[in-house]
């Protein structure tokens, strides 16, 4: 029992609610936002330390013990992913402080932004399956006010399909969680993955299964992406960048979860279709990306294929390739954030999204210039930077299995993802300057650098010193290859009940 | 019992697909709703449908209603619920703001 395991879920929620009291009070709401996350970005520090020492740390809500209460459950791959979203979280809150605009930020937007990263973490964090489908739903409920916030035609229009697509696949997860408790009377996971080994995986759990696999897809945009590039394109900078960074992140994490911890019985089924549905997000997200002249689709469909290569990670089901899509998350939520944000920035600054209309930004901007040169190379995972680690250890885990189709696919679409970037690069900071900087449509500031400077330093820091964290990392893939380390610190020793 | 369940939930679902399935942008929030019923009886069928037991265990009983679904479904009305009347001003504001409820009049331009 350790009760520090809920606060990153709570601390959120509580200073949201303070801030609904104060709603004028913008400069109130910016000091206890920061705060928040600081906070949380803390406690998952000392959350890592204390599951380095003392195992996964766990609390059951209440003190009802599982597999009856909810079990609140830490364990370092949870951990990590804590840190890394309250980091990037802190930037994308510092960037909005300049870029948000006076209005949005009168309308609930921090406490808005709040809920969604209580629900995030609340389902990094969660042992329960229902739970997760609370802590989903408080994410998505405030991810539908913070991309319709604002209510321009663009947004209302793309909300409504974000919404309509979030509805039925959250009804679809209901079903699906019906479906499992129907057959093994629980959903505590680790009682679920119990159950399931006793009962043993036949065809019925494998379909449920795939009925989860559909669910989660939706929400990582695994194969079904059709919905992101539309809704991830319009809402402001700041919440682009925390959608992109955070949300299909947590769907990724639900998958990792339930094929590693509770279906992982049948991989040659299971994960085999996760790994051909991984190829083919990655070759249908790097031609979108190829093919658009326009920086915003270009960032959206990199989102895809990013999540097509870190599910290449959980296909190969090795320790070399479980390791390896964890640096690549910790990698792919930083640099998409940064990435976004730089993107970000030359849309603020020329007005127009359209490559073709843009030129010559390094005269005016050499800083940030280069430091899109950087985002980009470590996107395409060229070494020495953060991206580079995790794709080795992805492709050397696809390798081991044999599955060479599946590193190949994910090299080849690397190289498209560093054309796509790069596309970018060259045609909006090379050539002939049209534009003077007093023509400029934005400007840059302290508030809107401060958080691309940090995230570029922190992706260069995160690939010189990968070695810093290797520890953190190879406990999480041991805990995840290893389930009965997690039933043990649920349920406790004796897992006979 | 357990069949007619099964039936009427299928009819729902029914439904609702077929809601969603059409241009009226009021149409398909009544599907999403209707369908979220039915899942809510799905997992009320799931979970065993007996009748005259207490949703406790006793020392004399020997019959008990399991009372987890019904805690599963409560939470998912309530959230069902925040989530449709969302849905429903968010689509009031779209007609408002756009001047159409009709979905392929919500596609978009390539050129924007």
């Amino acid at each position: 029992m350790n009760n520090t395991v809920i606060l990153p879920m709570i601390i959120p929620v509580i200073a949201g609610l303070i801030m609904v009291i104060f709603r004028k009070n913008i400069r109130l709401q910016r000091l206890l936002s920061i705060f928040a996350i600081l906070a949380v970005g803390g406690v998952s520090i000392s959350l890592m330390n204390q599951i380095r020492n003392e195992g996964i740390q766990t609390l059951q809500a209440g003190g009802w013990e599982a597999p009856y209460g909810i079990t609140i459950v830490a364990d370092m791959f949870s951990a990590i992913l804590l840190l890394t979203t309250s980091i990037v979280a802190l930037f994308c809150l510092i960037f909005a402080f300049s870029s948000i605009g006076r209005e949005r930020e009168e309308h609930y937007f921090y406490p808005m932004f709040l809920f969604l990263i209580s629900g995030v973490c609340g389902s990094f964090l969660t042992g329960d399956l229902f739970n997760l489908f609370v802590c989903f739903e408080v994410m998505l409920i405030s991810s539908y006010v913070l991309i319709s916030l604002g209510g321009t035609k663009l947004q209302l229009r793309e909300s409504i399909k974000y919404i309509l697509i979030n509805v039925i696949s959250s009804s679809l997860f209901l079903l699906a969680i019906a479906y499992l408790y129907a057959i093994t009377g629980t959903l505590n996971l680790a009682h679920l993955s119990l159950r399931v080994a006793e009962a043993g995986q036949d065809g019925l759990m494998t379909t449920v299964a795939f009925l989860f696999l559909i669910v989660f897809s939706m929400k990582a945009a695994l194969f079904l992406f059709f919905w992101l590039p539309g809704s991830y394109s319009v809402p402001p900078i700041a919440v682009a960048a925390i959608f992109a960074a955070l949300l299909t992140k947590v769907g990724i994490y639900a998958i990792f979860r339930l094929f590693t911890l509770v279906f992982y019985h049948e991989p040659e089924i299971t994960h085999l279709v996760i790994g051909i549905l991984g190829a083919i997000t990655m070759v249908l997200g790097a031609i979108g990306a190829v093919a658009y002249w326009d920086i915003k689709k270009i960032l959206t469909y990199n989102v895809i294929v990013g999540v097509g290569f870190i599910i290449a990670g959980l296909a190969s089901f090795t320790s070399m390739g479980m390791m390896g899509a964890i640096y690549y998350l910790i990698h792919d939520m930083l640099i998409k954030a940064l990435i976004f944000l730089l993107g970000g920035m030359i849309i603020h600054l020329t007005g127009t999204s359209k490559l073709k209309e843009i030129s010559g930004l390094i005269r005016n901007h050499p800083y940030l210039g280069w430091m899109f040169f950087v985002a980009a190379l470590s996107l395409a995972g060229i070494p020495p930077l953060s991206g580079f680690l995790g794709k080795v250890f992805i492709t050397r885990g696809t390798f081991e299995t044999g599955s060479y189709w599946l590193g190949a696919i994910g090299l080849i679409t690397s190289l498209m993802v560093l054309y796509s970037i790069m596309k970018i690069f060259m045609n909006s900071f090379w050539g002939e300057t049209y534009i003077s900087k007093d023509m400029e449509k934005g400007t840059t500031n302290v508030s809107t650098m401060l958080p691309i400077g940090c995230l570029t330093a922190l992706t260069i820091a995160l690939g010189l010193g990968a070695e810093g964290i290797h520890e953190y990392v190879q406990i999480a893939t041991e805990s995840m290859l290893n389930p009965i380390m997690y039933i043990e610190a649920v349920i406790g020793e004796d897992p006979i009940r | 019992m357990e069949t007619s369940m099964s039936i009427l939930i299928g009819v729902l679902f029914t439904i609702g697909t077929y809601l969603i399935l059409t241009k009226s942008l009021l149409r398909i929030i009544l599907g999403t709703s209707i369908i979220s019923h039915g899942v809510n009886l799905l997992i009320l069928t799931m979970g065993g449908l007996k009748t005259g037991g207490p949703p406790l265990l006793g020392q004399h009983d020997t019959t008990f209603t399991d009372s987890l679904p019904q805690a599963l479904i409560l939470t998912a009305i309530v959230i069902n619920f925040a989530v449709t009347a969302l849905f429903l001003v968010l689509s009031y504001r779209t007609y408002k703001t756009l001047g159409t409820d009709n979905m392929d009049k919500l596609r978009g331009m390539e050129d924007e």
